[in-house]
């Protein structure tokens, strides 16, 4: 049970590029998603999943420098995420009021 | 032991996180994206923020993916919506995805800069009592506009319904 809570001794099995390789994977996964679905819905999971490896990114860099300022941003960051996700949902019910569907190919009338 | 916990959460991370990009239905993309969200709060329990974990615990499985399946089950749509009809489209975007991950880990692999661990690690960052404190002395001006948004943006969604009920 100590071992788990030991954090020095954590930050020495684990290297901070591991949890550097993680974010970047889970990013580009949520920059793929964005690119490759039709479905609205979708997209937006793909930012919120970019926002938390962001997070996360920033929780590990707080940590290896013993600075608490990189969490106070992540809680920013998810205050901002948390209103976006509102907006974003009031609009996209908005649209599917108007068009009576969720795909983005729907909206090209910005397109020619 | 840590090690272990670490590979095994970021193995389900990832995996979650992709099943939730090629799924087909909308809704099991949302429960796919709250056990990635899930395994994420883990890693952050891990690095000993254990507040931040509650937090986006309670903010993203508590708040927005309830929104999400709310508006999935509110509009009905949880029939199945193809991905891109375009093989070129779709093999172009898993390219981009695959080049800038490529292009990310290989500027991280030749910087030297993070490399060395600290001497002294401080085991209360993470705990409420501290980040408290930082969050009520050197931001609070931030912290007290993050009122401002939350009020902005409810008035905002409250306009767009309520536009839409005068059309009618």
């Amino acid at each position: 049970m100590n071992e788990l809570i030991n954090l020095k001794d954590q930050l020495r099995i684990i290297p901070l590029e591991h949890y550097v390789f993680l974010c970047i994977i889970l990013f580009s996964i949520g920059v793929m998603g964005v690119l490759l679905r039709r479905n609205m819905i979708i997209v937006f999971l793909s930012i919120e999943l970019m926002l938390n490896s962001i997070n996360l990114l920033a929780v590990t860099f707080s940590v290896y420098h013993n600075d608490a300022s990189g969490q106070a941003f992540v809680f920013f960051v998810m205050v901002v995420a948390a209103a976006e996700v509102a907006v974003g949902l009031a609009m996209l019910v908005l649209i599917f009021r108007n068009i009576k569907s969720v795909d983005i190919n729907a909206l090209n009338h910005l397109k020619w | 032991m840590t090690e272990i916990l670490f590979y095994s959460l970021s193995i389900i991370a990832i995996a979650t996180s992709l099943l939730m990009i090629f799924h087909k239905n909308a809704m099991y993309s949302v429960l796919f994206l709250l056990a990635c969200f899930f395994s994420i709060a883990g890693l952050f329990v891990m690095l000993n923020a254990q507040f931040l974990a509650v937090v986006h615990i309670i903010v993203y499985a508590g708040a927005i993916m309830v929104l999400f399946l709310y508006v999935i089950m509110f509009l009905n749509m949880s029939t199945p919506i193809t991905i891109r009809k375009s093989k070129l489209v779709m093999f172009a975007a898993v390219l981009t995805g695959l080049m800038m991950a490529f292009l990310l880990v290989v500027s991280v692999w030749q910087t030297q800069a993070f490399g060395q661990h600290p001497e002294i690690v401080d085991q209360n960052i993470g705990l409420a009592k501290t980040l408290g404190k930082v969050l009520f002395n050197e931001y609070l001006i931030p912290f007290e506009l993050t009122s401002i948004l939350f009020i902005s943006s409810m008035v905002g969604v409250v306009i767009f319904n309520k536009k839409e009920v005068e059309d009618e």
